[in-house]
């Protein structure tokens, strides 16, 4: 019969449409990849894929936190903030003779208290999320520099080193960090039913209270998680440097977390996209900064380059898409 | 000129009008003739094709091919907006379509700014705007902003804008819908102002009231055709009812082993439910195993009532209970929890996540309960509950983790409708369930309503499609503006008439009986 017959030609077009979305911009990274290998001879060695693993990590982390908010519709602006106000912390903290170790919790808990005020004034006052963390993305700033009373904080016997330039099993920590970061938020987005939550809060609000859904608990658990991990980069960061600056430490980085997000593919009206993507995309970004060094592109040079890699990678992916009937 | 002399010139002409969409014909060979200077009222019950039509008219639909549209006697191609615009056709829509921060002169003009040396001539906007501020005998300034007027001041604003291009024939969809009494009569003061210009209104309008003030002849469609036209001096009641709903039940409806006897306890009571702004005091009981309708026209409160019920708003009077038991619900949560399930009238945009996979839409409402310690989701039990709802309500798809938005709109609504069915309720609201879904699929899901009443939960259908609310409801609540305006009850003998609900939907009943 022509219906069945439309009707498994519909089938095959989504089954298709699922596994390119999928597979996303992989392909880009590998490209990216061997690209920068052929022109600079040097990419692919071992120890150059282990600098851009420890490169990617913090973003990554960022950007994972960034993935749970973006899936609700949303957007967490003051993830950089975040990070400078927790890594002073870290670095306060590791300076208390004996607790030194508490700065990794202590930044962590920072951060998730940021988090959880933003989500609060969102889920309960309903505000804009790009105004509320617009807000806090100076506030946050603000408290940073006060923390260290506008001056860099050094620990030079940071106990907890080892994360920011150790290996576990000759992978960098850093990297072990951002993996296990993936890890767990994949866990909780496809494994959990607070997950399905967050995807059915981000595809469409209003259906998801009528279904009994407590979306403002959702929404407070996403800039929580956002905050927490932002908390935890700060640890990492502040353990790579063994210092932290108020003022620098951070600047735009929520940039590059948005942007690892958007070119994984996860929708920036929310509802669709997955945690691995956003790995790709964190990790596209890192190549690119790597590549474009090691192939001796100045400064300048790399940002017009990454900027337009960026549009062009996304404009490519939903031009794909298109034809698929991607709304 | 003289009144009959005018009266016997065509203004406008529509000839054998037919429009398809799809698979299905919203209008067929349906005609209509207005004369200037004439206030043509446009009946039927919702879907008829009255909206359809005058989309045509305003140029925002193009008509099938074989009908044709005669201004002052002459073919005319409309098939634009810009086009019927030029042609003298205004359209005054339901939801006014003004910018509210511009001035009332800045919106007459939208679009059509008088403009000097390519800037907008304020000055002469406001000129020219005066005059027909005055001749529609409007009070207020042509500076102020749109913001600061009420709603019935805008619509005033509209047919002014109407006016700037010179309209000839103004198409008014209900334009009393939001209104208050007195600017009801200011807007009807503008009617017959303009009327004497010698403008022509299509009058589009379920208030019987209205319709006889106002109308100097009345059109009737039904089922997207068109049934007759009434001169003023012929119009009744009762005419016009059997001209809008006279149409034969169909047979697929299914309630004949339903027994529901008056002893069966009230399983869902609802008390003086209100919200104080669109829904009155509204009371009712269901008792188990029994299906009650609701009807009333578009904008009657129905869905409003539902959703204060499911605590989707919030009431602001009234209690409602459960097996005698009260509820205190202030969310959806509270409703599903206490056995409450409500299926919404629009899926697409309140129901369904249409990126979400069949399974995940079945599932969502419970996966909560089901889920293994620390909220980590049981798989096996998801799959168990949708290959069941799968089966049990016939959905056709080509598995269970394909996304919802992939499946046809019956298929969609039987999905939703499984998502309430495992949260096992007690009582049930259906809004509008067999909204834009096919005929095979409505049958089925007349059979899926007819299967819960069997087992006992007290349903509530809401519907605008009357035969369908005759068929399947044992009883019909019928509400207008925000009140119950009465119960229908019918017997074996002597089943439920559409005419009794109309008559109570429309007014009718207080107004001609």
């Amino acid at each position: 019969m022509s219906a069945s017959e439309t009707e498994q030609a519909r089938m095959d077009k989504l089954k298709l449409r699922s596994t390119l979305t999928a597979l996303g911009m992989l392909p880009v990274l590998v490209l990216l990849a061997i690209g920068f290998h052929l022109l600079s001879g040097r990419f692919l060695s071992v120890n150059n894929l282990s600098i851009v693993m420890q490169q990617a990590s913090i973003n990554t982390v960022l950007a994972a936190g960034m993935t749970f908010v973006i899936l609700t519709g949303g957007i967490d602006l003051s993830v950089g903030s975040i990070l400078a106000a927790s890594a002073m912390i870290a670095v306060i903290v590791s300076l208390v003779p004996d607790l030194g170790m508490l700065g990794i919790p202590a930044a962590i808990a920072a951060g998730l208290a940021c988090g959880f005020l933003n989500g609060a004034i969102i889920a309960w006052l309903k505000l804009p999320p790009f105004i509320v963390t617009l807000g806090s993305l100076t506030a946050i700033r603000g408290v940073a520099r006060l923390l260290g009373n506008d001056t860099t904080v050094f620990n030079p016997d940071l106990p907890f080193d080892f994360i920011g330039n150790g290996t576990l099993f000759g992978l960098p920590w850093l990297a072990v960090i951002a993996m296990a970061t993936i890890l767990v938020s994949w866990f909780i987005l496809k494994r959990t039913v607070l997950g399905t939550w967050i995807y059915a809060v981000g595809g469409n609000s209003e259906a998801a209270r009528l279904t009994g859904i407590k979306v403002p608990l959702v929404l407070l658990f996403v800039y929580s998680m956002s905050g927490l991990l932002s908390g935890l980069g700060g640890a990492m960061s502040a353990a790579r440097l063994y210092a932290a600056n108020g003022l620098q430490l951070g600047q735009a980085y929520e940039l590059d977390a948005i942007a690892a997000v958007i070119l994984g593919g996860t929708s920036f009206v929310g509802g669709v996209g997955s945690i691995w993507g956003t790995l790709i995309g964190a990790l596209i970004i890192a190549v690119l900064s790597n590549g474009l060094i090691l192939v001796g592109v100045s400064d300048i040079w790399q940002y017009i380059i990454k900027g337009l890699v960026i549009i062009v990678a996304v404009g490519l992916d939903r031009y794909r898409l298109k034809g698929l009937g991607r709304t | 000129m003289t009144v009959t002399a005018s009266q016997q010139h065509v203004l406008l002409e529509m000839r054998d009008i037919s429009k398809t969409f799809g698979a299905s014909k919203a209008l067929s060979n349906v005609s209509l003739s207005v004369h200037p200077g004439e206030v043509h009222s446009l009946m039927g019950e919702n879907g008829a094709g009255k909206s359809t039509l005058m989309k045509i008219l305003s140029g925002a639909y193009t008509a099938d091919p074989g009908g044709s549209v005669l201004i002052d006697g002459a073919p005319v191609v409309l098939g634009d907006p810009l086009r019927a615009k030029a042609y003298g056709i205004a359209v005054i829509y339901q939801e006014l379509s003004l910018a509210p921060n511009l001035t009332v002169a800045q919106n007459m003009f939208l679009g059509n700014e008088p403009s000097r040396f390519g800037l907008a001539d304020r000055a002469e906007m406001r000129r020219r705007a005066e005059p027909i501020l005055k001749q529609l005998g409007i009070g207020f300034d042509s500076a102020r902003r749109v913001a600061e007027l009420s709603l019935g001041e805008r619509q005033m604003v509209e047919i002014a804008r109407a006016l700037t291009t010179n309209a000839r024939i103004i198409v008014m969809d209900e334009p009393t819908t939001s209104l208050t009494t007195r600017e009801t009569d200011r807007l009807f003061d503008v009617i017959a102002r303009l009327k004497a210009e010698g403008i022509a209104i299509i009058y589009i309008s379920h208030r019987m009231e209205e319709i006889y003030q106002l109308s100097d002849r009345v059109s009737v469609l039904r089922d997207g055709a068109y049934v007759g036209t009434l001169e003023r001096a012929d119009l009744s009641a009762n005419k016009l009812v059997s001209m809008m709903v006279g149409r034969d039940l169909s047979s697929f409806y299914k309630k004949e082993h339903r027994q529901v006897t008056g002893e069966r306890a009230a399983v869902l009571s609802v008390k003086n439910v209100g919200d104080g702004v669109r829904v009155h005091d509204c009371s009712f009981d269901v008792r188990a195993g029994e299906v009650l309708g609701v009807a009333g026209l578009v904008g009657s409160g129905r869905t409003e009532l539902a959703r204060l019920i499911y605590g989707a708003d919030r009431k602001t009077s009234g209690e409602i209970t459960l097996n005698g038991r009260p509820l205190a619900i202030t969310s959806p949560r509270d409703a599903l929890d206490s056995g409450i399930a409500y299926l919404t009238e629009d899926r697409k945009t309140l129901g369904l996540f249409l990126d979400m996979s069949i399974s995940d839409n079945i599932n969502i409402g419970v996966i909560a309960g089901d889920a293994k310690a620390g909220g980590v989701l049981n798989f096996a039990r998801a799959r168990e509950r949708a290959a069941h709802a799968v089966r049990a309500l016939s959905i056709r798809t080509a598995g269970t983790q394909i996304n919802a938005g992939a499946l046809s709109g019956g298929n969609q609504q039987k999905a939703l409708l499984a998502r309430l069915l495992e949260t096992k309720p007690k009582a049930i609201i259906l809004d509008e369930p067999t909204r834009g879904v096919d005929v095979g699929a409505k049958s089925e899901i007349y059979r899926i309503i007819d299967e819960l009443a069997q087992n006992g939960i007290a349903i509530v259908v809401i519907s605008s499609d009357l035969p369908e609310i005759l068929g399947i409801a044992d009883r019909v609540l019928v509400m207008r503006e925000g009140h119950i305006a009465g119960e229908v009850t019918g017997s074996a003998e002597q089943p439920i008439g559409q005419e009794a609900i109309m008559a109570l939907a429309t007014g009718i009943a207080g107004h001609a009986a």
